[in-house]
């Protein structure tokens, strides 16, 4: 005999409903400080709505096709919502997983199998279920994993302020150890600043830098190109004998750039600039040999 | 496939003795090779002694883009024109280093303002504040 | 279900499509706006490429997940000549100068992972993908 399931899902929705329901509401778990009873019903019902319709197509076992889209669909925007609620994933997954009870409920009141019958649809639907909640816990490790990755760049960004010194100059004093994917956001805000700013010159200072390594010099002597490219100049400060001798080691050609031995070289430097004391007529970015 | 319209090139405004080219279109290449001949018949026509182009809405510059502002302004330069980029957006500035591709000789600023101090300074006129550039 | 899209290119309005295209997937899929741009910009070349020397082809996007992990795969394919030697034509030399260089090491950095396909009358692939 076929499974009953789509078939009593169809005939008893409503009462299946009601039970499901009812059992969450009562349910010594519910979180009543993050979820309404309305908003509870509603997802129950679209739940429900695209469940009943999925099984219809007689496949109650493989959740990957196409039938069951719809469904995916829904349990993984309801899984978002509620890891931004602050539900656990626990807590997110039995909501599908008590849609079991009502359902065996249902199965057993139908009353047209025998025994063995019976346990073999029950296994089906426990089956099934099971791996649409435990789909609802991959979906909302995804989307913590997507937040904390998103938390983390904005802390990035904040925690390396560039500021501005005067008019027209920008510092950005580097702390720390560089990684690769720190630099390129560091380097980013520097030149996205420049923009905002409209300053032409900016000082990168590596006082608070212990090493640099080849990437980390590359990242600064891209970031100076790209400057340049924009129309404003950097210069290098607070590179320490360890970190000259490390760039000479690693054929770092730092030819190019205007590099100072302290901040405040720097400064003075920038601003003699600025006031046009020593200002060329034409910046080229790419000076010829 | 689209036919190529007169109406679509980019207009070229006459400031002073500059030329001024706003380009806020992603242009097919065939409109930035007109803007190339069009930016040098007008640098003869109204004798013009400086280019700016704004490039601040152009959030792609690829190769072509490139070379053209590389030729444009080698052009202008031998007509005595300088010619002078601004507005390059950074995440522009930073994919051009990735590609490599190499711009000298064109002279980049931040925005219209500054490129104009810089054009002025060079054909030594005075400064809007007062203040007569270097040399020339 | 993959979802593929695929653009003709014929013409240099094509290559802006092709632009507008990879941005649109690129914005899909959350890459950062330098990334996008580099992306956009690689795509823009190997478009070119496939113009200038390939006699046109087909482009196709395919947005991809590895686990968490998205990204965009981008195919260049044309039936052209073919490049007799990919190797030469991947070096930097070709991109500067005067000439239409290939721009093939450019677009290489610009991307995660590149790959080329191409024989003397077999035509060329270039595959490139950029991850977030």
């Amino acid at each position: 005999m076929t499974n009953p399931i789509p078939k009593i899902i169809l005939s008893q929705r409503n009462e299946i409903l009601q039970e499901w329901l009812h059992q969450q509401l009562s349910a010594q778990t519910l979180r009543t400080d993050l979820i309404s009873e309305a908003e509870l019903r509603t997802d129950s019902e679209r739940f429900l709505r695209v469940f009943s319709d999925a099984v219809q197509s007689g496949n109650l076992s493989d959740i990957l096709s196409t039938e069951y889209k719809p469904v995916l669909e829904m349990l993984g925007d309801f899984s978002r919502s509620r890891g931004l609620r602050g539900f656990t994933p626990s807590e997110t997954a039995t909501f599908v997983f008590s849609f079991k009870q009502p359902l065996f409920s249902a199965l057993r009141n139908s009353g047209e199998q025998n025994p063995a019958e019976l346990a073999d649809n029950m296994w089906v639907a426990d089956l099934l279920l099971d791996k649409l909640g435990l789909y609802t816990t991959e979906v909302y490790q995804k989307s913590r994993e997507e937040v904390i990755r998103r938390q983390q760049e904005e802390m990035l960004e904040l925690s390396t302020p560039v500021v501005q010194l005067w008019e027209g100059i920008v510092a950005l004093p580097l702390i720390g150890t560089l990684d690769s994917g720190r630099t390129s956001v560091v380097m980013e805000t520097l030149l996205q600043t420049i923009v905002e700013t409209h300053s032409e010159l900016a000082i990168i200072d590596i006082t608070g830098v212990p090493t640099v390594d080849t990437l980390v010099a590359q990242h600064l002597l891209k970031t100076v190109a790209a400057a340049r490219l924009m129309g404003a100049d950097c210069i290098i400060s607070g590179i320490r004998p360890q970190i000259a001798q490390t760039m000479v080691h690693l054929q770092i050609d730092l030819s190019s750039v205007t590099t100072k031995a302290t901040m405040a070289e720097a400064l003075r430097f920038a601003l003699k600039r600025s006031s046009g004391a020593t200002r060329p007529i034409l910046k080229d970015p790419f000076p010829q040999e | 496939m689209s036919r190529f319209r007169a109406m679509d090139r980019i207009p070229i405004l006459k400031m002073g003795d500059f030329l001024l080219v706003t380009i806020q279109v992603d242009m097919r290449d065939q409109l930035a090779s007109a803007l190339q001949d069009d930016l040098t018949s007008k640098i003869v026509e109204l004798k013009a002694k400086g280019v700016l182009i704004d490039i601040s809405s152009l959030d792609i510059v690829d190769s072509f883009m490139g070379r053209m502002l590389a030729n444009t302004s080698a052009m202008a330069r031998v007509l005595d024109a300088q010619t002078v980029v601004v507005g390059m957006q950074p995440a522009v500035a930073i994919t051009l280093v990735e590609l490599g591709l190499n711009l000298s000789g064109v002279h980049t600023a931040l925005d219209v303002e500054k490129g104009m101090e810089m054009l002025r300074r060079h054909i030594g006129l005075p400064d809007l504040d007062g203040e007569t550039g270097g040399q020339h | 279900m993959v979802n593929i899209e695929a653009i003709s290119v014929a013409d240099s309005g094509d290559i802006v499509a092709v632009r507008h295209a990879v941005r649109r997937q690129a914005v899909e899929i959350n890459l950062s706006l330098v990334d996008q741009t580099k992306i956009v910009t690689a795509a823009s070349e190997l478009a070119r490429n496939m113009l200038l020397y390939g006699g046109g082809g087909k482009v196709t996007l395919e947005p991809l997940e590895k686990g968490v992990r998205r990204g965009l795969r981008v195919q260049f394919i044309d039936a052209g000549p073919g490049i007799p030697d990919v190797d030469l034509a991947m070096r930097d030399g070709f991109t500067t100068g005067n000439g239409m260089g290939l721009g093939l090491g450019g677009a290489k950095r610009l991307v995660n992972e590149f790959s080329i396909e191409s024989a003397p009358g077999k035509g060329t692939r270039v595959t490139i993908t950029r991850w977030r």
